[in-house]
């Protein structure tokens, strides 16, 4: 493998892991919270979709991006709902939620777009175009330095710059903030949040609205960024790839970029080469796609360290009385 | 509900009028979607035209998710509809249990070879076509090395990928081939992001050509080309305006004439194998007002020649669904 290979191998890696990226954020404030999200799947493809509706419509991609956040917040507030208000079973209403937006965004952009639930491809300004960043083209020529810089950190979105900016954010929020403290505290015991006279339903919610704008970027990242147009169950099964790099991160903002970037890395590779030879064994591509998924058992079973989720995780919480 | 309502309704004239039975022909289009921009909508094309030729009516079913297939066969065949077309290889064993429990009503099945007495399969040969724009494939490029990306990997899209591979190795022997397969299960079909990457990993093996046949995938592989400024080659429907002056041909597949044809038949269709080649139209590089630059003079006498020596016999594009060998790759 040489060098200009591992650069656009790498560079595919990050374009690849940052939906799971920030999608994996998202699922770490609200299971942090005590809230499964097996949502995310169904959050991201509404955002994807009113992202693509909106930046066709206005031609503008931030308006589309704030379309996508509003999506996708209605979606975590549907979740919300369901399961901190009401008490329902957080596993179930996040099923409730992926149906939901898999039929949601056909019908409605069908009625819209008479495209087949897609939209029409984005041109211009409706597109998320990828910054140079400064002094890229005259650093081309340095070795080995000068192409990271130019091809691998250079050259992407803006929306891959603010996901990899949300990892130390997260970090910052959950681990040196007053409202951070309580949000790992309420979803590992919300009954001694609750003692001390914190609201364990506004925490909740306020963890889930979070979730909300991280996974309507992904999905606005998937639709204006990375292709030109929604097509039908385009997030096809992202949102839980990044629960399985949750589970993999175990429930660490740092982690979860290794683990993100890990699982992307696996996705590109296995786009580069249709079958890897180790001279030995070959690997054939459908094993690097099943990779992630095996590796998440692995670390669930407890062979590499233990995976141990919030205590209060899944179960809604009901005050004494 | 309405749905059924309508079916119920249906079933109730259809009795009504028993005898001279004059049924509306109906059509299932597979998972990729009616407007899939590609093979499902062909097939949409095609009905639309009978209806518009015609002033008949015809009904319509899109598959939602794989266990609907034999529910809506069934649901159309007791309704009455007379012929059903259905688009896929993918309704073949499901077809297979329901053609035997309705011997009154005829059944079209387009890509795949269903064995009743009152079923028209409808094969075409994709080698043939890809064969052809395979060598505008090897022609267009400047780099000598061009692409396929494959949707679903099955013997259908194999039979894409071994006649590309042929044709672009009689136009240039030394061309390089980087071909890629989208993935194992039907999200194959549609996973428009994945096809983007597959074309930059591509690409960044120096391609410059790239042809998808990867249902709706290949709109993002269309895009990632068209971005990066190389050209790609379409697949089933004419895709040549989706990127003016970027998209070098499509290798059409005349589904649309099929179920034109199916639908015209009505209940006199002839059951058997109905193959649509290069000779009967079935298969052809795409030529409009969006590629006309792109395609050289040269490009289009080789592609003409080529095109003759297939329909008199002299030369032979291997069909990979035969033995399941390609002879290049």
């Amino acid at each position: 493998m040489s060098f200009d290979t591992l650069i656009s191998i790498l560079d595919s890696t990050v374009r690849l892991g940052t939906p799971l990226l920030l999608a994996c954020l998202a699922g770490l404030f609200s299971e942090r919270s005590g809230v499964f999200d097996i949502g995310l799947e169904g959050k991201m493809l509404v955002a994807a979709f009113l992202s693509a509706a909106v930046a066709y419509m206005t031609g503008s991609a931030w308006l589309g991006l704030l379309a996508g956040i509003a999506g996708s917040m209605a979606f975590s507030l549907i979740h919300g709902l369901a399961s901190i208000t009401f008490r329902g079973n957080q596993l179930i209403s996040g099923v409730a939620i992926n149906m939901l937006a898999s039929g949601l965004t056909v019908l409605v952009g069908q009625n819209w777009f008479h495209l087949g639930g897609g939209t029409p491809a984005l041109t211009g300004a409706g597109r998320f175009q990828d910054i140079e960043l400064p002094f890229a083209a005259a650093l081309k020529g340095v070795p080995v330095l000068g192409p990271i810089y130019d091809q691998l950190i250079s050259g992407h979105s803006i929306l891959v710059y603010a996901a990899f900016l949300a990892v130390p954010g997260t970090w910052w929020v959950l681990y040196k903030t007053r409202f951070g403290l309580r949000l790992r505290a309420v979803g590992e015991n919300p009954a001694a949040v609750d003692t001390a006279g914190v609201s364990v339903v506004g925490l909740r919610y306020g963890a889930i609205c979070i979730a909300g704008i991280l996974c309507g970027v992904a999905g606005s990242y998937l639709s204006t960024s990375l292709a030109a147009s929604f097509g039908r169950e385009m997030t096809a099964g992202r949102g839980f790839i990044a629960l399985a790099a949750l589970i993999f991160a175990k429930w660490r903002p740092w982690y979860a970029l290794g683990a993100t970037m890990l699982f992307g890395f696996l996705a590109a590779l296995s786009n580069r080469y249709q079958t890897i030879d180790l001279g030995f064994l070959v690997i054939p591509n459908q094993f690097m796609d099943a990779l992630p998924y095996i590796l998440t058992v692995v670390i669930l079973a407890g062979f590499v360290g233990k995976a141990i989720p919030p205590r209060a995780g899944g179960e809604p919480y009901v005050k004494e009385r | 509900m309405s749905l059924m309502t309508k079916f119920l309704g249906a079933a109730a004239t259809l009795a009504l009028t028993a005898g001279a039975a004059l049924a509306d022909p109906a059509i299932i289009y597979d998972l990729g979607g009616k407007y899939d921009k590609s093979f499902n909508e062909a097939a949409f094309h095609g009905a639309e035209r009978w209806a518009k030729d015609t002033g008949g009516k015809f009904k319509e079913i899109e598959m939602q998710s794989e266990a609907q297939r034999e529910q809506a066969l069934r649901r159309l065949a007791e309704a009455g509809a007379n012929p059903i077309v259905m688009t896929g290889f993918a309704f073949g064993d499901v077809l297979n249990k329901v053609a035997p429990d309705f011997p009154k009503t005829k059944f079209a099945i387009v890509d795949m070879v269903v064995d009743q007495p009152n079923v028209q399969s409808v094969v075409f040969t994709e080698e043939q076509g890809s064969y052809l724009v395979g060598i505008m494939a090897a022609m267009a490029s400047k780099t000598g090395t061009v692409g396929f990306i494959g949707g679903m990997d099955i013997p259908l899209i194999r039979k894409f990928e071994c006649g590309y591979a042929q044709g672009v190795k009689a136009a240039n022997p030394n061309a390089k081939l980087v071909m890629n397969m989208t993935g194992t299960t039907p999200t194959a079909w549609n996973d428009p992001v994945k096809g983007g990457e597959l074309a930059k990993a591509q690409i960044s093996q120096g391609a410059d050509v790239i042809y998808a046949a990867a249902g709706g995938t290949g709109v993002g592989v269309l895009q990632a080309a068209a971005d990066a400024k190389i050209l790609s080659i379409g697949v089933d429907s004419d895709q040549n305006y989706m990127h003016p002056g970027q998209v070098l041909t499509s290798m059409t597949k005349r589904v649309d004439n099929a179920v034109y044809e199916a639908f015209k038949a009505g209940a006199d269709l002839t059951p058997g194998v109905k193959v649509m080649d290069l000779k009967a139209g079935g298969v052809a590089p795409a030529m409009d007002d969006y590629n006309a630059k792109l395609v050289t003079p040269e490009m289009k006498a080789a592609v003409d020649k080529a095109t003759a020596g297939i329909e008199d016999g002299t030369i032979k594009v291997h069909d990979y669904t035969t033995d399941n060998t390609c002879p290049v790759n």
